[in-house]
């Protein structure tokens, strides 16, 4: 298993889609990690005060609180200042890769995305 | 990679329902959008769904649908972000293309296929409302360019803005990640480092200069930076070729995704029924059980306690121990049940549509308004209500709703009102579909129903029996066949479609003012509040919510009307009197109704006497289907096993009071075997 060469992290997924969030966590429990869930922005970030998330992969377009904001709140936090944020996103949102960049997000990942593609992204992020 | 295959596989079933919510979501969204007035928060949510659809399906192999969506995608969010205006074009182009993306949808999941002349049609009707549409949409698609033949050396200069770590990217990573690409070498440069009290660890003071041997070209090198380059500065140099022994090894974004081959020619669209599969729990429910099942262990291990060193003066904690067993077993019961339970919603939400569709096909203007489409009730019941609910809405627009120039000569306004409306009552659901149209035409119905043989010509039935014959087989009362109902399948299919569910269904209705539909149904099919009665040496179950009242018989009390049939006066009302041990063919039964209990059930608005010999406990029952081992026998709506392991039949309240109804106008005939249907299983159920 080549994904196990990087240490296990605590990783949270925000996405309104179930099964985006269920794509995400399987991929990544297989890999090792913690996988924690959120639907929309609002639950985020309460369990990004509860728990110690080492990276935030969130979705654009979601209920309640957009992933823009969501990001722009979590960077006023202090945990979260340096924490990667990885935006899920579409190739044709220049606009709102650039709001989000913006915004404090580390980068992105262009959806669609198989798991392969999801783990070598994640590896460029986690120490 | 082969090995996340069988996920994908797996997850395809979520995405598959998270498409259908989707689908829902959008299309009640698109027809509550009135053309002009963009409310913003209704269309994001259509937005969303196309986007959430269109992402799942790109991950999950399907190209087609994902491809298909993203016209749609693009004209949503044109409209949301006010780049183009909300038209009713748009909002009927947006609509085929939901009905569209159904097929799609439905065809990647069975295996189908779809026309594909006709997704492209809907596909150009979506892209001619796009703004500035000539510039085409093209799918989302990562380009992959052909890679320059040439292995090469760069020569890069990396200088990241000191604030670059605030967006999460760290510098290592980055050059970790390059030198992935080929051989590197790296030199830093700290020139910029401020002395040690002006140093802030926040900030990046380093810039690197990198010699890399081994990418192709220069993109691969840029998607390093791609998140960064707006944080620093890139300098980027093609140095001189290497000599050919570099094998370059990019890992970089090719596309690992096979896309479908596109679906083949047009063939009939295959519909699965998606009657089975999963349900969707959401997490409230799953926690309420499992906080039942710690109050369960702590019981279980009270109850140990007890058992160890027992003796009798432990007796009543033993009580205590039990009782508190018995209501844990309720509760998580209950919550058992409760996660079978789906709102309604699920079936209210296809309705808009149809009567939007139906009214325009028909020329009549009729509103919509739903209510209570939060309630819950049983999956299996929800699933199987979809046609006969479907069936009674179309009737309602159909012939309920009378044409805009009829109404307006009767003196109601032209817009003619549909209400569907779903609620609890005790442990039954309701569902009502009313109209304010002109009302059921007795006349008509009595005069086809004898014509139709099905009332003698000398019985005047009065108007409630009249409007219940619209539920008979071979009775439709439309002048002209419509295109809408009136093809062969009646309210008789309807009404045995929700017996089979173990409810009922009656109209009421008011000339000139309207007609009612009521559907009355058990909140769940597997359980049920169960009063044990004692009949000769048989025990059987009424329904607890059926029971009106129970009183000893006083024989001064009983009228004999026209022979046979009974009625019992009751403070000022008659009733029927039904007896169970005559209608049963129980031995013993005497003709004497000293000492015999009157239980009052009601059922369809009509209530009966019956007699029986004694009221045993009230229990829940599991309710066990008599039809797929046996048949349907009217009056028995299944059987039960009780705690003692003897076999319960239990009573359909329903059927016992048309039962009773029956025996009364055939008073003069003599009773056959077959006007005794509870004989058959009573010996069957005996020999178990």
């Amino acid at each position: 298993m080549p994904t196990l060469l990087f240490a296990m992290a605590s990783i949270l997924a925000v996405d309104d889609s179930p099964s985006m969030r269920a794509l995400v966590y399987a991929t990544l429990t297989n890999a090792g990690h913690r996988v924690l869930q959120a639907s929309d922005g609002v639950e985020a970030l309460t369990v990004a005060k509860t728990e110690a998330v080492n990276l935030v992969l969130a979705d654009v377009n979601m209920p309640n609180m957009d992933g823009i904001t969501m990001v722009r709140e979590l960077r006023m936090m202090s945990d979260y200042r340096f924490t990667p944020i990885l935006m899920l996103t579409t190739e044709s949102a220049t606009d709102r890769k650039k709001e989000a960049k913006e915004a404090g997000a580390t980068g992105w990942l262009v959806k669609p995305f198989d798991p392969e593609q999801l783990l070598a992204t994640i590896r460029k992020v986690i120490t | 990679m082969a090995d996340h295959q069988p996920l994908l596989e797996q997850l395809k079933v979520v995405f598959f329902e998270e498409a259908d919510e989707g689908l829902a979501v959008m299309e009640s969204g698109l027809l509550e959008l009135d053309p002009g007035s963009a409310d913003s928060e209704a269309i994001n949510g259509i937005f969303r769904a196309a986007h959430s659809i269109k992402g799942g399906a790109g991950t999950f192999g399907f190209a087609g649908i994902s491809s298909f969506t993203h016209g749609m995608e693009t004209l949503l969010d044109q409209i949301r972000s006010g780049q183009a205006q909300l038209t009713s074009p748009r909002i009927k182009a947006l609509l085929h293309a939901v009905d569209h993306l159904r097929l799609l949808v439905e065809a990647a999941r069975s295996g189908g296929k779809v026309d594909e002349t006709r997704t492209d049609a809907v596909r150009k009707e979506i892209e001619r409302e796009i703004e500035g549409h000539d510039t085409k949409v093209v799918p989302a698609v990562v380009a992959t360019p052909g890679p320059d033949a040439r292995p090469n050396v760069w020569s890069i200069i990396f200088e990241p803005n000191p604030a670059m770590m605030r967006s999460g990217n760290d510098p290592y990573l980055l050059l970790r990640e390059l030198s992935s690409l080929g051989r590197a070498t790296i030199e830093v440069d700290s020139t910029r480092l401020p002395p040690l009290e002006a140093f802030d660890p926040e900030l990046i003071y380093l810039s690197w200069r990198i010699h890399l041997e081994g990418p192709r070209d220069e993109k691969t090198i840029r998607e390093v930076f791609a998140w960064v380059e707006d944080e620093c500065r890139l300098v980027i140099e093609r140095q001189a070729a290497a000599p050919e022994v570099v094998v370059a090894v990019a890992p970089a974004q090719t596309n690992p995704t096979t896309p479908r081959p596109p679906q083949d020619p047009p063939v009939e669209q295959e519909r699965r029924k998606t009657d089975l599969g999963s349900i969707r729990v959401s997490i409230d429910k799953v926690d309420a059980l499992v906080n039942m099942v710690g109050e369960l262990v702590i019981t279980q291990s009270m109850l140990g306690q007890i058992e160890r060193n027992f003796d009798l003066g432990k007796l009543s904690r033993l009580r205590d121990g039990l009782n508190q067993l018995e209501r844990n077993t309720r509760e998580l019961q209950e919550s058992v049940m409760r996660i079978r339970m789906l709102p309604i919603r699920f079936i209210f939400s296809r309705f808009p549509r149809m009567v939007r569709d139906l009214s325009d096909q028909l020329g009549k203007d009729v509103e919509l308004t739903m209510l209570g489409e939060g309630t819950e009730l049983d999956k299996t019941v929800l699933e199987k209500l979809g046609d006969p609910l479907v069936h009674l809405v179309r009737n309602s627009v159909d012939h309920g709703v009378e044409l805009p120039e009829q109404r307006r000569a009767a003196g109601k306004p032209g817009r003619g009102t549909i209400t569907l409306e779903a609620f609890h009552q005790g442990s039954s659901i309701v569902i009502e579909i009313r109209d304010d149209g002109g009302g059921l035409k007795t006349d008509r119905i009595l005069a086809k129903a004898r014509a139709a043989g099905l009332i003698a010509a000398d019985v005047q039935p009065n108007p409630e029996e009249i409007n219940d014959l619209i539920f008979s087989p071979g009775l439709s009362t439309a002048d002209k066949i419509s295109d809408v109902s009136g093809r062969g399948v009646g309210l008789d299919v309807v009404r045995r479609n929700i017996r089979e569910l173990g409810g009922n269904v009656s109209v009421s209705s008011e000339p000139g003012r309207g007609t009612t539909f009521t559907i009355r149904l058990p909140l769940t099919l597997a359980i049920l509040d169960g009063q044990l009665i004692k009949v000769g040496d048989q025990t059987y179950i009424l329904p607890l919510v059926s029971i009106v009242e129970s009183i000893a018989m006083r024989p001064d009390q009983i009228n004999a009307i026209a022979g046979r049939a009974e009625m019992y006066r009751l403070r000022d009302e008659y009733l029927p009197i039904l007896r169970l041990h005559q209608t049963f063919g129980l031995a013993g039964g005497s003709q004497d109704h000293a000492g015999r209990l009157l239980v009052v059930v009601e059922g369809n608005g009509q209530r009966l006497g019956i007699t029986v010999d004694d009221l045993l406990e009230q229990q829940q029952v599991v309710i066990k289907s008599l039809d797929t081992n046996f048949r349907r026998v009217d009056g028995v709506s299944g059987a039960t096993i009780l705690g003692d392991g003897t076999v319960a039949l239990i009573l359909d309240v329903a059927g016992l009071i048309a039962f009773a109804k029956g025996e009364g106008k055939k008073c003069s005939t003599t009773p056959t075997s077959s006007g005794r249907p509870w004989e058959a299983p009573q010996r069957r159920v005996d020999n178990i």
